[in-house]
């Protein structure tokens, strides 16, 4: 596996920053949407006549809504900080992925038509006209963006490439010009509810199954219910935690936890994706209606908290916008902060067992049985750079690190240039996940895997954590480019579910007592 | 890139997966291999077969972990895992023998 037609690139000792090669990713872009696509999302469903006069008039419309955008285009003083601090650029060498070169493909139009110099004197101010040309680099490189925001730590302004990147793909959609992989997937969960097009009856053949894998496991009924009316607490979970690994095992530790907790907890058929692609392609109106789901699902269901599984983006969502897009929540428990986050769900628990004779403990951990790991955890974009968690700053990074802790003897740090919020990109995020990117994100892995590298070779490494499904999928996918297991990536509450002795569970060694009294 | 099986033209999309899931035929499943250089063997019919019952059920491929447990009952337990499944299907279990079965790609973050 892993038969690639292009260059890997080299994981060294230390970070180094290459010499640029212009138009090394030039051409590399994703599938267009079909029409059938475009059209389910309100866009046309091809490339307009008249496109180059839409694409200024909807530029035109997004400025006017976001003054974000405004600024950001008009404030950049080209200081250079951010050119060396995307993972896209490290990877590919192609100076247009350099976050100032990438904001200019939008400013130079921005400048031709929206400023008083651009208009008049283009060439003094570097505005050009929207030509087929600059429009082919607009598909190509502002998907060549995962949209994670990194480089705005670095900018002195606060530049953020992310909302350049959206504004672009909103403006390209409106033309008829769309990307396969998201607006398929926005599809999607219109028409069936989640991403992967996982129907009702299927999902929950496949909670079932959990249900009995679990009880072969531990001997112990851990239900995983859908569609519960009356539950106090709706669980919203990216689909592929249904269906892909390691996702599931993660799935399978919240489901523990509440079973330890005694919660009264659901899955929904309705809201069966935490995911929101909407964002990704920077439309409002999208990201309002599928986050319009989890309000739907929330009140048929009954239910008074809504707490999230591991998704990146979907917390940035959940996180950042969900009341506006969705709320009010006043029907919720204003005891509890609406969303939750489940590691910050599980932490709580932890809190509260602290110092608590281990018989009286609500989860009852044993470290040992991941003593056979050396764990690091792999901050996600969208979660470190977008959000918080529980109700200390940096809890984004601290709280998914102590749930970590708590179920592993042996957890290290990477090199700290490339965690908390100067955590590197998985390399398949913002809608890029997609095996016609194959190139894209095995270079933009770079950075990341360098610095798991380093940590395999100087503390021992032997897995990855993370509580993103894209980082998940991304890394499963990406490991064996650089010559690693693809199972080294795994669940947050996967080492949660590895460690928790549910109560009433057959261990190991309650087996080998029971053979020993034969014996005797 | 259209395939041709038992002297039919079949469309399929950009990625190499049957257009339309009608057009099905174990032929389509032989091309396909033979494009990729794999040759079908018994082990590998079990799976696709099992892909399409299910789809069939379901609208929808197995979950990774639904596919090997019935593998795993099935054939064994040693075979009930994905490194079996990798063992036939090089590119993936969920993707390779999906196309192969005639079923559209799985998508979102998987």
């Amino acid at each position: 596996m892993a038969k690639a037609e292009f260059e890997i690139p080299e994981l060294k000792e230390y970070p180094e920053i290459p010499p640029i090669q212009p138009g090394a990713m030039a051409g590399t872009k994703p599938f267009t949407a079909k029409p059938e696509m475009q059209e389910a999302l309100g866009f046309p469903g091809e490339l307009v006549e008249d496109w180059h006069d839409r694409a200024i008039e909807a530029m035109g419309d997004l400025l006017g809504k976001y003054r974000s955008l405004q600024v950001f285009l008009d404030a950049c003083v080209k200081c250079g900080s951010c050119t060396d601090k995307c993972h896209y650029y490290i990877g590919t060498t192609d100076p247009k992925n350099m976050p100032v070169a990438r904001q200019d493909l939008l400013r130079k139009v921005y400048r031709r038509h929206f400023t008083f110099a651009g208009k008049y004197f283009p060439k003094l101010v570097g505005a050009e006209d929207l030509t087929e040309e600059v429009l082919e680099d607009w598909y190509s490189y502002f998907h060549q963006c995962s949209q994670c925001r990194r480089c705005s730590v670095f900018c002195p302004y606060g530049i953020d490439t992310a909302e350049i990147s959206m504004a672009a793909r909103e403006i390209m959609d409106r033309i008829g010009l769309g990307q396969k992989y998201c607006n398929e997937i926005i599809g999607k969960v219109f028409k069936v509810g989640n991403n992967l097009g996982l129907p009702g009856p299927a999902l929950a053949d496949t909670l079932e199954g959990l249900e009995e894998d679990v009880l072969d496991e531990t001997g112990v009924e851990v239900k995983y219910p859908l569609d519960k009316k009356g539950a106090e607490i709706l669980l919203v979970t990216p689909s592929a935690d249904f269906f892909a690994e390691p996702h599931v095992d993660g799935l399978i530790g919240y489901g523990k936890v509440f079973h330890e907790a005694g919660a009264d907890w659901t899955l929904s058929s309705k809201a069966s994706e935490a995911a929101n692609f909407g964002m990704f392609i920077g439309s409002y109106e999208n990201m309002r209606k599928i986050s319009l789901r989890i309000r739907e699902a929330a009140l048929e269901l009954g239910v008074k908290r809504i707490v999230f599984g591991e998704c990146g983006h979907a917390w940035r969502v959940a996180y950042s916008f969900l009341n506006t897009l969705a709320g009010p929540w006043d029907f919720l428990d204003p005891n509890y902060p609406v969303p939750q986050h489940i590691c910050e769900y599980t932490y709580n628990i932890l809190k509260e067992d602290e110092g608590k004779p281990d018989e009286e403990k609500t989860l009852k951990l044993d470290k040992s049985q991941n003593d056979d790991m050396v764990v690091t955890f792999h901050d996600s974009c969208n979660v470190a750079r977008a959000t918080r968690m529980g109700d200390k700053p940096g809890g984004q990074f601290t709280i998914p690190r102590e749930v970590i802790k708590a179920a592993c003897n042996n957890y290290v740090e990477m090199d700290p240039d490339t965690i908390h919020e100067k955590t590197f990109c998985c390399g398949g995020g913002g809608g890029l996940l997609t095996d016609d990117l194959m190139e894209v994100r095995v270079k933009g892995a770079m950075p990341r895997m360098q610095a798991l590298n380093n940590a395999i070779e100087e503390h021992g490494v032997t897995n990855m954590a993370a509580i993103c499904a894209i980082c998940k999928a991304q890394f499963t996918k990406i490991l064996p480019y650089y010559g690693m297991g693809m199972d080294m990536i795994v669940s947050v509450h996967q080492l949660i579910s590895n460690a928790l002795i549910l109560t009433g569970q057959t261990t190991d060694e309650d087996e080998d007592d029971s053979a020993g009294d034969e014996d005797e | 890139m259209p395939i041709e099986v038992d002297g039919k033209v079949l469309e399929t999309d950009e990625e190499g997966y049957l257009a339309n899931i009608n057009d099905w035929v174990p032929g389509v499943a032989d091309v396909m291999a033979k494009e990729d250089g794999l040759e079908l063997t018994d082990e590998h019919w079990d799976i696709i077969n099992f892909l399409r019952e299910y789809y069939e059920e379901y609208q929808i491929a197995p979950a990774v972990r639904v596919l090997t447990k019935a593998v795993g009952k099935k054939l064994g337990k040693d075979k009930g895992n994905s490194k079996y499944l990798y063992g036939l299907f090089p590119y993936g279990p969920g993707k390779q023998a999906c196309r192969y079965a005639g079923l559209p790609k799985p998508t979102g973050c998987v």
